[in-house]
This record gives structure tokens, C-alpha cells and sequence, in this order.
């Protein structure tokens, strides 16, 4: 039972939750600077997950036709496409056309040609140190495990849907016709058996890391910082802070511009960092309820 | 599951958005977001940010109309318990039965609508396996679980007269009342607390309007609670009875009116969600709702049909804050503007200023 000082700021979570001889904590380092946007972590998150079919549409958000993290959804690539911040061209996202054999503006003629970049980011749950997701959740489904992660146990899951709004980050989400909640697990049961997840393992570029959460903190400093060096000044780390809203994530990123652009939040809060003073407000206001009721009935008798 | 949607329809839309004049929800993405430089024509300027194609960051509650009718019910057997403590202590018959019968009324139908919200009703005991303060919805099912069978005891001892007087029955005949006496002041001392924890409730989560308005929430609800229970006192109560309801539906009001004025002006961006569209039209009748209901419950001194009228216009005033306050914050979650915008300001406030 987590007490008031474990709301807020840094800490390990596995032993914060009760797991006496925990490992190290586990997680994701995403360098969005090598994605390719093969979409191999999608593909392989859903085979070995066995995560249904989300349905398929053209979404006109470049390649992205999965559109954002859902319940049938536990990986997703963000395609962001841009002209450069100096460009001749209006600012904005610019829309490229339709996916096509050839590479965008090869048919179009010198002129029309113009510089853009191509953003991608395969975005995945945070598995927040504040897990607001978990704190929240009146069954227990959802739980700490030993590895750091957070995981619901989907015969507990009533489909209260209370987390689902509680998650700063949008991730976890209800599937339609089932009712319960769903998310990444951060492959539990491959991690309980030595093995490294679906997603990390297929990403052909190692743009997913995953690790001790330490290790890949260190190597993500160091990318960083090689990048600045190569003049790439808007590289950046997003979710690596343990003294952020949440507490740090346990799967961070390495970002080419702001979080907005990818569709993250750029400050995520847990919302149960604030329960001591929301509860103190609620308790103040029954006070005032209670107060109120006794005056109507002790005043002047009609 | 009948009708599929024609593969690419998301697609066409978002060419027409293109084609068109782009809607205000859909900014600009892009890295050419500096605010234009020497504007002198700027007045007011519009909150500028980058989203991901306009998608929202988080993901709007999939709760549907039963919480905040839920808010309602829940926080109308609050008031009606309140109601019936204060007709038992100071001898109103009239308020101590219609409050009782109203609040069990309101609690089954809480406790249906709560069940009927999940996604798998059939593991609502689910909830009672843990009890976890950092989850106010734990807390609440306690809370619920405390005073439901408190209000459905002093409830079933109005009844008590009706059973003959021999036998097991007459028994029960002689025991219930006492009995209600006592479940009815416990239901009264734990009404406070359910008709308040919703307050947090809904502030516990990363919904803009929502978790901003924490301070708020718990005052909005515990006037309307009071209001809804002082409009049951109204409705049911001979004009000999009706003064602390009266009483009470002023004091609710005034609560009500005064948080919701709060959330529609003292939380900067996120208020707006609270004044436009479907939340503002629900707040702008509840509040000429609640208005109307206490001046007709002021000057209704020796009129039985308007008291009951100014009666119901406060429960209908409860019912439109209620939806309201629930549709503002959903508002809030599905337009990115809300998440981004705070954020960036309070991370810009932070950078300037780290301590």
C-alpha cells in the first residue's frame, strides 16, 4: 500500500510495491533517430500477444494507419512529415500524397521539389514509476511486477474504466465487445523466461532498446550527446527525468523535436500525485455539507 | 459490427479538412510554431500549438451516461439521508419519510447504474477485493457499501406499520423503528463523505478540466447534494414542515452557484470547455435552474404546488450541473489544445524559474 511519500518523485518501484528480491528495473529505450518505420514491433507485439485485429482504414496521417496506442494497439508508429523550420515553404505538416513506388516529389519536377523531414517514433506504455493507471484502479487488476513493469491481470479486470482517463499519456484503453482494459505488458511472460520483448527483438535497427533501466539511461545520455555533437541540437530525451510528473518512465525516448509533434504530452502529471490535497478539499467541502445541513434544521423553527 | 465503414472514409475526410478551410481544432503541425513577431494587429492571440495530425493525447473517459447520472443519484441520496436525519431529530415526519424512501431509491439506482457502467458487470464483487486509498473509486465503493444498507434499513422502517402486529412480524414491527433510527443517523453521518468523494473521483484523472478543477468539484457536488435532497423535501413536505428544506435548498444553491462560477472562470484555459457547447448549455441550465428553484422555494410560503414545482426545477438543476461538469471534462480530453497548452506553459514556467 503505497503511503503519501510514494505519490511523488524518484524511486524503484518494484520494492516501493512490495517485491522483496527484485531484479533490476526493466524498460524500453526508443532512439527515434534510427526508426525506420518498418513497423516490425506493431507486427510482432500483436503475433506474440495475440492481439486482435484493430481494423483496417487509411487514415491520412502519412504512413501511420494505426493511428494511436489502443486496447488492439500496444505499439504504434507515429509518422510525422515536415518542412525544415528555415524552409521556403509554409510551415506545417505537409502532406506528401498517397505512399507510392517512387520516392515523394520524384515525379513532380525540380521546382516542386522541397526539403522536408521525415519524423518516426514507435510509441509503446510508459510503465510510469507513478503508475496512475495502477494507483488508481479499485480492483487491483492492474499490478507493480517485479521487473518494474505495470500489468493488468485480465481475470481481475471489471472494465471499470477508471484508468483509462487516469493515464496522462492516453496508452491504456477499453476493447470494444470485451470490455476490460488493455496494454502493453511489456511482454511479461517472455521476461519471466530470460527473453527480451516481441517488439524490442524485431526492431531491425535497435531504434527499441530494452534493458536495466540504468544501462539505457547511460546510453541514452551518451546518444544524446553524440547527436548535439553530429549538429543535430534537437535531439532529446523525453520520460528519462525521475523527478518529472510521473516519476520517470521505464520506456523513454529519444526525440528529434517537441513531444506535442509525436503526440505526447510535453509534461505528463499522475493526477494521484495531488490526492492529500484533493481528499483534504473533498473532506472540507463534507464538512461544509454536513455544517450546513445542521444549521438548516437547529435555525429558526417555521 | 453491421455496418462497416467503407476502407479509406477517414482518409477522404481528411483530404476535404485539407482542401477546406481548416477548422480551429486542427492547428497547424509542423516545427514553424513561433507566434508571429511584431504583431501589432494580434489582440487576444489564439493558443498556438502542435499536435499529431489534431488527434487527442489522451484518451477521453469511456464512461457513458451512467456516471454522471450516477453523480446525480448518488449525491441525491446524500441530501435525502440529510433531509430524513433532520425531519427524524426534530420531529418532521413528513421530511424524515420522504428523504428516507428517496435516498434508497437514489442508491439502488446508484448502485444499478454503477454495475450497469462496467465493462464486465458480472465482476462488480471485483471491486471489493482491495481497499485502496490512492483509488478514490475504492474509496467510494466503501463509502457505498457503508451507507447503502444503512439508508435501505431506516428506508424499510418506514413500513414498519404496515405489519400486523403478531407473530415474527410484530416483532420486527416493534424493533424496526428503533432500528431505523439508528441506520438513519448512520446513513446521515456517512452522506457527506459519498456525495463528496465524487468530487475526487473525477479529479484523480489526467482529464484537463477535470483534474484542474480539484478544488472545485467537492463544493460543486455537496451543493448540489443538498439542493437535490432540499428538493425532495420541498416536493413531499406540508408548508408546516417545509422550512429546513428551504433553508437547505438555499445553502445548497448558494454552494453550487459559487463552485460552478469557480470552474467557469478561475481555471484560465480550461474553463472554456465548461462555457461552449453541450457543458456550457447544461451549466447555463442549471445554474438558471437552481436560481429559479430557490426563489420559488422563498416565496412558495403557503403554496404546496410551488414548492413541489421549485422542488423539482432544483433536482433538474442537480441533473443538468451534473452532465455538465462530466461533458466539460470529456471536452477536454478529445481536444489536444487542453493537454498541450498547460503544459507547455507550466514546463516554460518551470525552465525560467527552477528551484
Amino acid at each position: 500500500m503505497p503511503d503519501g511519500d510514494s505519490l511523488a518523485g524518484p524511486l524503484d518501484p518494484a520494492p516501493d510495491a512490495g517485491w522483496v528480491a527484485a531484479g533490476p528495473r526493466m524498460g524500453f529505450f526508443t532512439d527515434t533517430s534510427v526508426c525506420i518505420g518498418c513497423k516490425a514491433c506493431e507486427v510482432a507485439c500483436k503475433e506474440w500477444n495475440d492481439v486482435p485485429a484493430s481494423g483496417f482504414d487509411l487514415l491520412g496521417m502519412s504512413y501511420d494507419n494505426t493511428g494511436a496506442l489502443t486496447a488492439n494497439s500496444w505499439r504504434h508508429v507515429a509518422f510525422v512529415e515536415q518542412s525544415p523550420p528555415t524552409g521556403h515553404d509554409t510551415p506545417g505538416t505537409r502532406f506528401l500524397g498517397m505512399p507510392g513506388p517512387r520516392p515523394p516529389g520524384r515525379d513532380t519536377g525540380v521546382e516542386e521539389r522541397t526539403d522536408f523531414r521525415w519524423l518516426m517514433m514507435s510509441d509503446v506504455c510508459k510503465h510510469c514509476t507513478h503508475a496512475a493507471c495502477l494507483d488508481v484502479c479499485p480492483t487491483g487488476a492492474l499490478f507493480r511486477t517485479e521487473f518494474g513493469s505495470v500489468v493488468v491481470q485480465q481475470d481481475i479486470c471489471n472494465g471499470c474504466g477508471y484508468c483509462i482517463p487516469a493515464c496522462p499519456y492516453g496508452v491504456i484503453d477499453q476493447r470494444r465487445g470485451d470490455g476490460r482494459a488493455w496494454k502493453c505488458t511489456l511482454c511479461y511472460d517472455r521476461l519471466g523466461a530470460g527473453l527480451t520483448p516481441a517488439c524490442a527483438q524485431a526492431c531491425p535497427t535497435e531504434s527499441i532498446q530494452y534493458g536495466p533501466l540504468d544501462e539505457l539511461r547511460e546510453r541514452a545520455a551518451t546518444r544524446v550527446a553524440q547527436l548535439h555533437a553530429r549538429g543535430v541540437p534537437q535531439a532529446r530525451l523525453y520520460g528519462h527525468d525521475p523527478n518529472d510528473g510521473v516519476g520517470g518512465d521505464g520506456a523513454f525516448f529519444l526525440l528529434l523535436d517537441e513531444p506535442q509533434v509525436y503526440g505526447l504530452p510535453p509534461d505528463p502529471v499522475a493526477a494521484t500525485r495531488d490526492l492529500p490535497r484533493m481528499w483534504r478539499r473533498a473532506g472540507l467541502a463534507a464538512l461544509t455539507m454536513a455544517a450546513a445541513a445542521v444549521a438548516a434544521f437547529v435555525g429558526r423553527s417555521s | 459490427m453491421s455496418r462497416q465503414p467503407r476502407v479509406g472514409d477517414l482518409f477522404r475526410r481528411f483530404r476535404q479538412r485539407l482542401d477546406g478551410p481548416a477548422p480551429h481544432d486542427v492547428p497547424p503541425a509542423g516545427p514553424g510554431r513561433a507566434r508571429p513577431r511584431g504583431g501589432e494587429e494580434l489582440r487576444v492571440p489564439e493558443a498556438e500549438f502542435t499536435s499529431y495530425y489534431g488527434r487527442p493525447i489522451l484518451k477521453p473517459p469511456v464512461w457513458r451516461w451512467d456516471i454522471p447520472a450516477y453523480l446525480f443519484t448518488g449525491g441525491l441520496a446524500a441530501g435525502s439521508s440529510l433531509l430524513a436525519a433532520g425531519g427524524q431529530l426534530t420531529g418532521r415526519p413528513a421530511l424524515r419519510r420522504a428523504g428516507r424512501v428517496t435516498a434508497l431509491g437514489a442508491v439502488t439506482a446508484s448502485a444499478y447504474l454503477l454495475i450497469h457502467d462496467l465493462g464486465r458487470p458480472a465482476r462488480f464483487h471485483h471491486m471489493l477485493r482491495v481497499a485502496k486509498p490512492t483509488s478514490p473509486m475504492s474509496v467510494g465503493t466503501w463509502i457505498l457499501s457503508a451507507y447503502g444498507p444503512a439508508a435501505g434499513l431506516a428506508a424499510v422502517a418506514e413500513v414498519a406499520t404496515w405489519l400486523p402486529e403478531r407473530g415474527a412480524a410484530g416483532r420486527a414491527r416493534r424493533l424496526l423503528p428503533p432500528a431505523g433510527q439508528v441506520a438513519g443517523l448512520a446513513a446521515a453521518a456517512t452522506a457527506p463523505a459519498l456525495a463528496t468523494y465524487t468530487g475526487v473521483l473525477l479529479a484523480t484523472t489526467a482529464v484537463p478540466s477535470w483534474h484542474g478543477a480539484y478544488p472545485h468539484l467537492p463544493i460543486i457536488f455537496a451543493g448540489s447534494a443538498l439542493a437535490s435532497g432540499a428538493g425532495v423535501g420541498l416536493i413531499a413536505a406540508p408548508c408546516g414542515q417545509v422550512g429546513p428544506a428551504r433553508r437547505l435548498a438555499l445553502a445548497g444553491a448558494a454552494l453550487e452557484l459559487y463552485g460552478a462560477r469557480s470552474v467557469k472562470t478561475r481555471l484560465g484555459l480550461l474553463s472554456e470547455p465548461y462555457t461552449t457547447g453541450a457543458a456550457g448549455r447544461l451549466l447555463r441550465a442549471g445554474r438558471a435552474l437552481t436560481v429559479a428553484g430557490v426563489f420559488g422555494a422563498l416565496v412558495a410560503r403557503r403554496s404546496r404546488v410551488l414548492s413541489g414545482l421549485s422542488g423539482a426545477a432544483l433536482l433538474a438543476a442537480s441533473v443538468a450541473t451534473r452532465f455538465g461538469i462530466f461533458h466539460g471534462g470529456v471536452a477536454s480530453a478529445r481536444d489536444p489544445k487542453y493537454t498541450v497548452v498547460p503544459q507547455r506553459e507550466r514546463l516554460r514556467r518551470r525552465q525560467a524559474d527552477p528551484d
